[in-house]
């Protein structure tokens, strides 16, 4: 337990000191340390989901608080709880199906018992989402892999675990903590792979000869666009710089390493050149409830000028950018402002700012984020398909439980 | 078999071991939770300074956390003065239970300076590779990877690399930018290829300019750049000798006083300094309450980024940054009518009440603050309790102080821990006010501290932990008139010394007319660099401005003239010898970069100005004046005239002084021409050149060469009967 502890601490300061930059990176850790938090988290006999959960939320309220304005820790906190209540659920229901099997049941039995109940869970937590919600698209199109994936990532488990079952009756407890771990690595594998999954979708939305305009950088876009690339299309990409940061001088430079006509234009151009552009195509820091998006600054305004001239503005977002939050005041609650030495060498300027001696009051805001609002998005394409921005609430509320929307457990915690 | 191989491949060996080394030894860094300065008093009498709060965190956590993000592992802090107080705050923060990063507290009572607490870290023998020089109170977000990799390079390069110090440009503005952070004005040498440390001068008085260079910096080093435009960081990255070299020299206290002087001076060990330059990040300590309110404001401003407000969020108070820079804890209930300007932090569960006006300002935790207060430019910490009317300028209010009400704080003031001031008292500017009384033998200011004794020194350390316990029942009765009607607290008188330089150190901004001093001060520094009287000409180092600006040597031309003339004047009137006049204006001449023949010249002019100032009733009086003059000060005026050039340009000069500055010489012109022949001043071929060179000139021109024919002709007649 201690040094789960020293773990998260570890982890929560990093996170305090702004040292894990990206979405992806940040989703990825979170989701190793709640694992190791489950490993270690001691379950009673009864009641361990809510153990589990409780566990969960304590170390998630303290990552969440460490930077709230890196929104993908809060979306894996509270999809691992969804995972441990939906297998809670599945095993739940899966125990009380097996309980008449089991009565009758002898060691031969057990392997393909084994077996059983864990085929069973996926399709139990499919039924019970689709039973607890209005059947969906989504829901329908995703029972497919998921019965067929489930029993493939958890068979190698299922060996061990369907002996200690056998063993010991308190074993439910260590059949729900394998249960949520395998689904936690499966989320990991998920955030590992959510750019290929996207990048799939490429050829689907580029076609030849067609010119294509980024800001900034992403990993996410680079990906998508040199996909496209690999399937033999050829097209032309605009990338603004993204000031203050200037990334979008190093997916240039990526982009053109990779054979792929290139232009930079600076931010300010976008609106020139928009009318030459066929579509946008733009990463996100972040994808609220509602649609609209939390993505670098600048953005905006490119959405903007691609509305007016009705371009496509399509938004690559992994499934863990999804945030179930409702923005409320985005362009305070959701920024950050950096060093105004991104835009301003110290000491330039910095007499200006200095308002006490009354040398004049300048004032250097530079925030990270920009908050697109969902009408001037077309088309956001996650790791599962393209989506209506109205669609998200949808989407979300697949991935998340209602019940986990506020982590923050106890209000004593507060003082 | 083996050993030959060894001994042969030693070199090599040795060379991969060093490398295996360097990447083996954790980063170590030594912080100095003293500054071994009395500069914060009288607040650190009660608190350490590391642990002040700077925009509500303590100063030592903005330390620790840079040197944690740094890539430092192993910390020793070296406490001193109040050393149980920082030991439990690490303790209680938990930085003595970080994951891999080892927080390390070594305590000393007897050290009284940084020299004595590096020797006392040197006997304890714990650091083994290179290392971070800091103190408890520096800010950064500079990233140490290249400087350290820099100073690694070196150190292979050159053992005797021991030291890299970290500059940073400072502010623009240059009347004011050394004292910006209140610190003194700093001088520095660098080699711009090598970028080593040549010379280091602070000082504190602002002596327009000067600076004493060896000869031997100019022969040894082909370039060699002067800044006076570069602040300190006081960030160092010491190679393990320096620890040595601190115990070799037991008189080094004081690191950039001795030791790095100390090094620089010392040329028989040949260790070297080197700098370096950060351009975009942030670093800079805070050594007196002016750096602490710059500093201040600079983490408001997010130059410090990640390290500011809303992201140091130490124990469980969020801080939320809102829109025009304003970071507002939870639970702060404040009135509707209250107006909170940009800058400011307000902190947890502060109350204010209506009609508050705040601006530039840093509120801790759970303070009162009532109606129609007007807190402007202040640093108050937590838990004040602020009464209705009050006025609060540029002041730094600490923990638990009471303001009743209608009290008023003037710009610079310090209070100190829980003191009252009585209701309508207003406490006089720069002054300091605490619960402790004045300690009364050590007024030496801090230069003496470091000079000589030891003893005194010691001496505070423990006593300032006694004041505390008997000393403050006895100040809360006899003190009561002090701060007004039911008023707690001492004012301490200042020492002489230091009335002239509060404003330096003051957390008030500087006074608009000590800005508009300086301001002048830097003109007259560059007029006079201009007009050369105090450097080497600038006119032959940049010919094109002497070229370009025709007014400009006009002027300088007057300059001369008027320096001389004075210089002339007082001669006559001090009766000062031929021989010094000659020396003064030789120097004059020298400064102003001029030749001799402007000399004789100015000189002539000086004496013929004398002459006509002199009262006299008529022509003939005239020239007994100058006669009387010419004949006194001949000396000094031939001198000047060894060439005929000279003499033509005297004879130039008084047809000048004839024709516009004192036409009273016209009708004398002849006369004095020729006196000036016969006392031997002026010698025949100068006055047939002269003539000669008059030949083709205008009529108008020729009128001074017409009167002055008679002599000419005798002269030509001379010289044939001669030949």
């Amino acid at each position: 337990m201690p040094d789960v502890q020293a773990l998260v601490n570890d982890f929560v300061n990093q996170l305090k000191k702004r040292k894990i930059e990206g979405s992806q990176a940040t989703a990825k850790q979170t989701a190793e340390v709640l694992r190791s938090v489950i490993s270690q988290q001691r379950v009673p006999h009864t009641n361990q989901a809510a153990a589990l959960i409780n566990a969960v939320r304590a170390v998630g309220e303290q990552l969440i608080a460490a930077n709230p304005v890196e929104l993908a820790v809060g979306n894996i906190v509270r999809r691992i709880l969804h995972i441990i209540r939906e297998e809670d659920l599945s095993l739940a229901t899966a125990a009380m199906a097996g309980l008449g099997l089991s009565v009758a049941s002898d060691d031969e039995d057990d392997m393909e018992r084994s077996d059983q109940p864990i085929l069973s869970a996926a399709a139990v937590a499919a039924a019970a989402r689709s039973t607890l919600r209005p059947p969906s698209l989504q829901t329908l199109l995703e029972d497919m892999p998921d019965s067929a994936a489930v029993p493939h990532t958890s068979s190698s488990g299922g060996d061990s675990e369907g002996k200690s079952r056998s063993v010991d009756k308190g074993s439910r407890g260590r059949k729900l903590k394998h249960d949520v771990i395998e689904a936690v690595n499966e989320l990991i594998q998920d955030i590992s792979t959510c750019y290929e999954q996207i990048a799939e979708q490429a050829i689907e939305h580029i076609h030849q000869n067609e010119v294509i305009l980024t800001l900034g950088s992403s990993k996410t876009v680079l990906e998508f666009l040199c996909a496209a690339k690999e399937k033999k299309r050829s097209f032309k990409v605009f990338v603004a710089e993204g000031a203050p940061r200037y990334q979008g001088h190093l997916l240039a430079k990526d982009l053109a390493a990779r054979g792929l006509q290139t232009t930079v234009i600076t931010d300010s151009a976008v609106f020139a050149m928009i009318s030459r552009v066929n579509m946008v195509i733009v990463g996100a820091h972040a994808v609220m409830a509602n649609g609209g998006v939390i993505a670098p600054v600048g953005l905006n305004m490119v959405a903007l000028a691609a509305q007016r001239h009705a371009v496509p503005f399509v938004v690559l977002a992994g499934s863990h950018k999804l945030c179930p939050l409702y923005p409320h005041n985005p362009e305070v609650l959701l920024n950050e402002l950096r060093s105004p030495s991104e835009l301003l060498d110290f000491g330039e300027f910095s007499d200006c700012m200095d308002s006490a001696s009354g040398a004049g009051s300048l004032h250097i805001v530079n925030p990270t984020f920009d908050y697109v609002p969902p009408k001037l998005v077309s088309l956001f394409i996650t790791d599962t398909g393209g989506h209506n921005p109205s669609y998200m609430y949808r989407l979300i509320a697949d991935y998340y439980s209602a019940d986990d929307l506020v982590v923050k457990g106890r209000p004593t915690t507060g003082s | 078999m083996g050993a030959p191989k060894k001994s042969g491949g030693g070199g090599r060996v040795s060379v991969t071991e060093d490398s295996d080394e360097l990447v083996r030894v954790p980063l170590q860094a030594i912080l100095l939770a003293d500054s071994f300065n009395t500069k914060f008093r009288p607040i650190t009498l009660e608190c350490p300074k590391v642990l002040l709060p700077l925009v509500n965190v303590p100063m030592i956590n903005y330390t620790l956390t840079w040197l944690e993000s740094a890539g430092v592992e192993d910390v020793f802090v070296f406490c001193c003065a109040h050393s149980k107080q920082v030991i439990d705050y690490l303790d209680k923060s938990g930085w003595l239970s970080q994951p891999n990063f080892s927080v390390t507290t070594i305590e000393s009572h007897n050290s009284v300076s940084a020299g004595d607490a590096l020797r006392l870290i040197y006997e304890r023998n714990v650091i083994h590779g290179d290392f971070v020089l800091i103190s408890g109170d520096t800010v950064s977000n500079m990233s140490l990877t290249q400087a350290l990799a820099e100073h690694k390079e070196r150190k292979k390069r050159d053992s005797n690399a021991v030291m890299t110090m970290v500059i940073k440009r400072s502010k623009t503005n240059p009347a004011i930018h050394q004292s910006r952070l209140g610190t003194d004005e700093l001088f520095m040498a660098i080699n711009p290829d090598t970028k080593q440390l040549l010379y280091y001068e602070e000082r504190t008085d602002l002596s327009k300019g000067v600076m004493h260079l060896d000869k031997s910096f100019l022969a040894d080093n082909p370039s060699l750049t002067l800044h006076h435009d570069k602040q300190d960081c006081y960030i160092d990255i010491c190679s393990p000798e320096v620890l040595s070299l601190f115990t070799d020299n037991f008189d080094y206290q004081h690191l950039r006083r001795h030791f790095v002087k100390g090094l620089l001076v010392d040329d028989i060990m040949g260790y070297k300094i080197f700098v370096h330059e950060i351009h975009s990040n942030y670093a800079s300590r805070i050594d007196n309450f002016r750096s602490y309110d710059t500093v201040s404001r600079d983490i408001i401003h997010r130059w410090t980024y990640p390290m500011v407000p809303d992201v140091m969020n130490y124990g469980n108070t969020a801080t939320k940054l809102e829109r025009q820079g304003m970071y507002r804890a939870s639970e702060i209930s404040q009135s509707q009518t209250a107006v909170i300007g940009p800058f400011t932090v307000l902190g947890f569960g502060t109350k204010i009440g209506n009609n508050t006006i705040i601006s530039d300002s840093v509120i801790g935790k759970g303070c009162k603050i009532g109606s129609n207060v007007q807190i402007k430019g202040c640093y108050i910490w937590d838990h004040v309790t602020i009464e209705d009317g009050c006025k609060l300028n540029h002041a730094i209010v600490c923990n638990e102080v009471t303001l009743k009400s209608g009290a008023v704080l003037e710009p610079g003031v310090i209070l100190s821990f829980k003191v009252v001031v009585g209701p309508e008292f207003v406490v006089p500017p720069y002054s300091y006010v605490s619960l402790l009384q004045q300690p009364v033998e050590e007024d030496s200011d801090e230069e003496l501290e470091y000079a000589d004794s030891t003893s005194v020194i010691t001496s505070k350390v423990d006593k300032s932990d006694e004041e505390d316990a008997s000393e403050v029942p006895e100040a809360r009765i006899s003190s009561v008139s002090e701060l007004g009607m039911g008023g707690v607290g001492y004012i301490w008188q200042k020492c002489e010394g230091s009335q002239e330089e509060e404003w330096r150190h003051s957390v008030a901004p500087i006074p608009a007319d000590k800005i508009s001093e300086a301001m002048k001060t830097m003109e007259d520094d560059l007029e006079l660099t201009h007009d050369g009287s105090i450097l080497p000409p600038s006119g032959e180092l940049i010919p094109d401005s002497n070229d370009s600006d025709e007014d400009n040597e006009d002027s300088r031309d007057d300059f001369f003239e008027r320096e001389v003339e004075a210089t002339f004047l007082r001669a006559v009137n001090e009766n000062i010898q031929e021989d010094h006049l000659i020396l003064e204006v030789n120097s004059l001449k020298l400064s102003c970069n001029k030749l001799t023949a402007d000399c004789a010249g100015a000189v002539f002019y000086a004496m013929m100005k004398y002459a006509v100032d002199t009262p006299h009733s008529s022509l003939d009086g005239l020239m007994q004046n100058v006669k009387a003059v010419l004949s006194k000060w001949k000396k000094a005026l031939t001198s000047y005239l060894t060439d005929i050039d000279e003499q033509i340009e005297i004879i130039l000069k008084f047809e000048e002084i004839c024709l516009e500055s004192a036409k009273e010489f016209a009708p004398l012109f002849s006369k004095i021409l020729l006196y000036m022949y016969t006392e031997d001043i002026i010698e025949e071929d100068a006055i047939l050149s002269w003539e000669d060179e008059k030949r083709d000139a205008d009529e108008a021109d020729k009128v001074f060469v017409n009167k002055a024919q008679d002599l000419i002709q005798w002269l030509k007649v001379a010289e044939e009967e001669d030949e």
